[in-house]
């Protein structure tokens, strides 16, 4: 991992497989970031991500192990059943503490793990959801100097998680679905070029 | 990686008292998880900071005592991963039909509802009467919960459907008798099994197994203490012995894994070299 590299931070919750099929499959290759992403999933679901995903195909899509180490051009997904968090000295973590906003995986667990870890580096993204997971998350990106989205929630299936984000005022961007993909595009290749600038 | 904040420091220093007045070392567990373990502490109790809950910790006689019990995890589930006990039952647990005695180490043993459901496998494969499961917890209280072998009525539905789904084909009210609103297992499965403390952290082996089963206790760990962990329950394994990991552990990012090899991959069972 590259001392700029970005940890982009995806919650979703109800229709966020469908949700993130647009995101994903609008990035394109070698940008210079680690997404994780924290999908609530029945804690017994075992999922194919290559079938799920079948446009995404410039990173790998990994469901996380215990103490996997974090590289750049992958896509992180919690395991159902566990919280996922980033520890500091580059690998994930996983627990199977008590469920949090009656979600494990929590998205309020992840984003606060790797806002303490990664701070300004860390983009939270919340998209559609029943459930307010996440706003406490988002809080904690916003407080340490990351760069918060959420869906806009005319665009969600589910409306409730981006709108409990926005409430907490600390959200920087209100994106519509299709955006979020160009946005992250435009912000990796800037840091790319910002950062070439400076050798 | 951002610099560390002083929350980050008097957190450290918090486990570095834990260690030093009661001797259970937190210092190699992962950190992320059990600073929020350890924040729900400080809201519980209403203290202001890590350092305001290390004062605490070494001031007040039975604090800790109390308390290490929210500090460690105590989920645990019977059955859990139906997938797992699929394969122990119809893979490993044929192999060891040929041992004449068999010892088995379950450690990280919790409340005891993944004990008691190894029990429930190896009297169904004939080979519990002789076998002895040895059952260790770090946390004292919990190892008393597990020796009761009593569970509340409401779980039993989601155990027998677990067991089910695992492979169980007898009813499962074969293994418990209900009074009141708890369900109380049979002192046949409870016969053969032995609990005692045992931390991963600091003790030594202390068994020759067949049989080592230790599911997410490992996450708990950091990569260093999950190698001494593992090491530990590898030398406690006899010639070709099994080590049985959570489902989303793994021995393959560990140095320990030079004397393991992968015996079935998805349901995480090892075996020693």
């Amino acid at each position: 991992m590259r001392k700029n590299t970005r940890i982009i931070v995806i919650g979703a919750s109800t229709g966020g497989l469908e949700a993130l099929r647009t995101v994903l499959s609008g990035l394109d290759r070698d940008l210079n970031g680690i997404f994780i992403i924290c999908q609530h999933i029945e804690r017994s679901a075992r999922l194919n991500y290559k079938m799920i995903f079948p446009d995404v195909q410039d990173y790998s899509l990994t469901e996380v192990e215990d103490k996997q180490p974090i590289e750049s051009g992958v896509v992180y997904f919690a395991p159902p059943g566990y919280h996922l968090y980033v520890e500091r000295l580059g690998y994930f973590g996983l627990s199977l503490d008590a469920p949090v906003n009656w979600s494990r995986p929590s998205i309020d667990v992840l984003f606060e793990s790797a806002a303490h870890v990664h701070g300004c580096q860390v983009v939270g993204i919340l998209l559609t959801g029943a459930n307010g997971d996440g706003a406490q998350g988002i809080r904690e990106v916003k407080r340490l100097g990351g760069i918060t989205i959420a869906q806009n929630p005319e665009s969600a299936v589910a409306d409730i998680m981006p709108r409990r984000a926005i409430e907490t005022g600390c959200v920087d961007h209100v994106l519509d679905l299709k955006e979020i993909a160009p946005f992250l595009v435009r912000l990796l290749r800037k840091d790319h070029s910002s950062h070439k600038g400076a050798l | 990686m951002t610099p560390l904040v002083p929350d980050d420091i008097e957190f450290e220093l918090l486990l570095e008292a834990i260690w030093q007045k009661h001797g259970y070392d937190f210092r190699q567990y992962a950190r992320s998880s059990l600073r929020r373990r350890m924040e729900a502490f400080l809201q519980k109790y209403n203290l202001a900071s890590f350092s305001h809950l290390q004062y605490r910790i070494l001031r007040d006689p039975s604090f800790f005592g109390r308390s290490l019990d929210e500090i460690t995890v105590r989920t645990t589930e019977m059955f859990r991963d139906s997938f797992f006990f699929t394969a122990l039952r119809n893979e490993v647990l044929p192999i060891l039909q040929t041992y004449p005695a068999l010892n088995i180490w379950h450690a990280g043993c919790s409340t005891g509802e993944e004990v008691y459901s190894v029990a429930i496998l190896l009297m169904e494969a004939g080979l519990y009467e002789r076998s002895t499961i040895y059952a260790t917890d770090i946390n004292p209280v919990v190892l008393e919960a597990a020796q009761e072998g009593r569970y509340p009525v409401a779980k039993i539905k989601e155990m027998t459907k677990a067991y089910q789904q695992s492979g169980g084909v007898l009813p499962f009210s074969n293994y418990y008798t209900c009074k009141d609103d708890v369900a109380k297992l049979n002192p046949e499965i409870k016969k053969n099994v032995v609990f005692s403390t045992h931390n991963l952290a600091t003790d030594e082996s202390f068994i020759d197994a067949q049989l080592v089963i230790c599911r997410n206790v490992l996450i708990y760990f950091d990569r260093n203490l999950q190698d001494r962990a593992v090491a530990l329950m590898t030398r406690s394994l006899s010639h070709r012995g099994f080590l049985c990991l959570g489902s989303k552990e793994s021995a393959s990012f560990l140095k320990a894994k030079v004397n393991l090899e992968v015996f079935a991959k998805d349901a995480k069972i090892y075996r020693k070299l």
